[in-house]
């Protein structure tokens, strides 16, 4: 300890005091203060760009949910038209079709009892026709008999031969 | 072969004697300070004489005003130098004032009598602090002008040292004393740690350098600490030495003598600190080194330079480790001196 205190170079303290201290101020302002407030400034812009990224994906992730659901609602609507036109035209054809075959039916029926009516019309002249030969038959036949009897049959078989080719 | 070993050993006893002597003294003479910058010395074999390689430095000395030569005159202690009258001589490192004779007289312990001018001179140690403060400068100053060219980006070497900076912000001063109050302490730590980094690997380089491992480097250092230590302190430091708050009142007044001496113990083992661990390993080291050529055998030095390899490595950790540590401690003791009454 003595020996340390007497080696105590004094000279060497003095310089090393001054040189230390006059690097301190001389490096404060022309490096530490540069440097650290270019470092802070940095570490800031990058904070701040790092928290605007951020934000914007955030905005970006709200802007996709919302074209999606925009899509979604879209698509949505789309079907339902769909399904609607679908469904109304499926209407339609069923509806055309039951009308089509009410109009065959009525039409079938118009055409049925219009052949009922003609049948009828057909059988009454008929009915009527052969009255008619009935009776001029029967006139004839009466007035063959009257004439001669043995006559007859040949003469009925004549007229009926005669009113098969009518 | 053994036997020839062991008698050639016989013959180079003595000779091995003065080696160790030299070996020693070129210890001792290395990790104390020097007026000259002695590269290498060569010692001729017929005289004795030793030759040294190097270059001068200043004597400044103030002894009835200013004296100024260059230590090449002192012709490391052989010659006496006339200043203004007065006779200097260099002996054992340090310069007395003689006589025209150069007489240095002893007392009955062996000390010299001789009186001591206050010297200031630029030593090898003033020399290498100029350096290193010059290279810290140009540096740091480059890096904090590449910022402006590179779109705050550090270029070149700047490259290197910034996360160093970061690291000693965010790593030591912002946690040992706190976000808000560390900027008035940065310019300090900043210049701390690398001033003492730079000094010990200049230490370990060939040049021979030992600042960091001189107590009055370090005493420097740690006064610097000390000072801004107590001239920063608040209220509650001082509270917290004089009158300890949360302890019962009987021990208070024994804690304050107490606290007090810490003050004053905190940055004696800073300087203690440094001091011992530069200087035990250059003793080490070189004493390792010497190792070498006190074996004289293939197997006993190789062995020594793989030792002294090994060493080296761990001393650059030591450099970077000290300064660390140095950097650390006075954080927190800025840390405690500025800390808030919160507990």
């Amino acid at each position: 300890m003595e020996k340390l205190i007497s080696e105590f170079s004094s000279g060497l303290f003095f310089w090393q005091t001054i040189i230390f201290v006059t690097l301190i101020f001389l490096l404060r302002k022309y490096a530490w203060k540069p440097i650290l407030d270019t470092v802070n400034e940095r570490e800031k812009s990058i904070r701040d760009s790092l928290n605007s990224a951020k934000e914007a994906k955030k905005e970006m992730e709200n802007m996709q949910a919302e074209n999606k659901k925009i899509l979604q609602e879209a698509r949505a609507e789309s079907d339902a038209m769909v399904n609607q036109a679908k469904q109304s035209g499926k209407e339609l054809i069923e509806k055309a079709k039951s009308e089509a075959r009410s109009e065959a039916e009525k039409i079938l029926t118009q055409a049925r009892s219009s052949i009922e009516n003609e049948k009828r019309a057909a059988m009454n002249e008929i009915k009527n026709q052969v009255a008619d030969l009935s009776i001029e038959i029967a006139s004839k036949v009466l007035e063959q008999e009257l004439d001669k009897d043995k006559n007859h049959q040949d003469y009925i078989d004549k007229l009926l031969n005669e009113k098969k080719f009518n | 072969m053994l036997v020839f070993a062991s008698f050639t050993y016989a013959l180079e006893e003595e000779k091995e004697q003065t080696l160790q002597e030299e070996i020693t003294e070129y210890i001792y003479h290395h990790v104390q300070d020097s007026h000259d910058f002695s590269l290498f010395s060569t010692k001729d074999k017929k005289t004795g004489e030793k030759k040294y390689y190097g270059f001068p430095l200043p004597v400044i000395l103030v002894d009835d005003g200013v004296k100024f030569f260059m230590s090449s005159k002192l012709d490391h202690g052989k010659k006496v130098v006339e200043s203004s009258g007065k006779y200097y001589k260099l002996y054992h490192g340090k310069i007395y004032e003689t006589n025209s004779e150069g007489y240095i007289s002893y007392d009955e312990k062996g000390k010299v009598t001789n009186a001591r001018p206050l010297d200031l001179s630029i030593t090898k140690s003033v020399f290498s602090i100029l350096l290193v403060s010059i290279l810290m400068f140009y540096l740091f100053r480059s890096l904090a002008r590449s910022y402006n060219d590179n779109n705050q980006i550090a270029k070149g070497v700047g490259r290197f040292f910034e996360p160093i900076v970061i690291y000693i912000r965010d790593e030591i001063a912002i946690p040992s004393i706190g976000e808000e109050k560390h900027k008035k302490y940065m310019s300090f730590l900043l210049t701390l740690f690398f001033f003492i980094w730079f000094l010990n690997l200049l230490g370990l380089s060939p040049l021979g350098v030992n600042a960091t491992g001189n107590i009055a480097v370090t005493f420097g250092l740690a006064l610097v600490t000390f000072l801004i230590t107590n001239l920063t302190a608040n209220k509650t430091y001082w509270k917290h030495i004089f009158w300890m708050p949360g302890v019962p009142v009987w021990l208070k007044p024994l804690l304050a003598p107490i606290e007090l001496l810490g003050v004053f113990i905190k940055p004696f083992s800073l300087m203690i600190r440094l001091y011992a661990n530069i200087l035990a390993g250059h003793i080490v080291l070189y004493s390792l080194i010497g190792l070498i050529f006190i074996f004289k055998n293939l197997v006993g030095s190789s062995l020594s330079l793989v030792l002294v390899f090994f060493i080296s490595i761990i001393e650059v950790l030591v450099a970077l480790l000290q300064a660390y540590i140095f950097t650390l401690l006075s954080a927190l003791y800025f840390g405690f001196a500025v800390q808030e009454d919160d507990h």
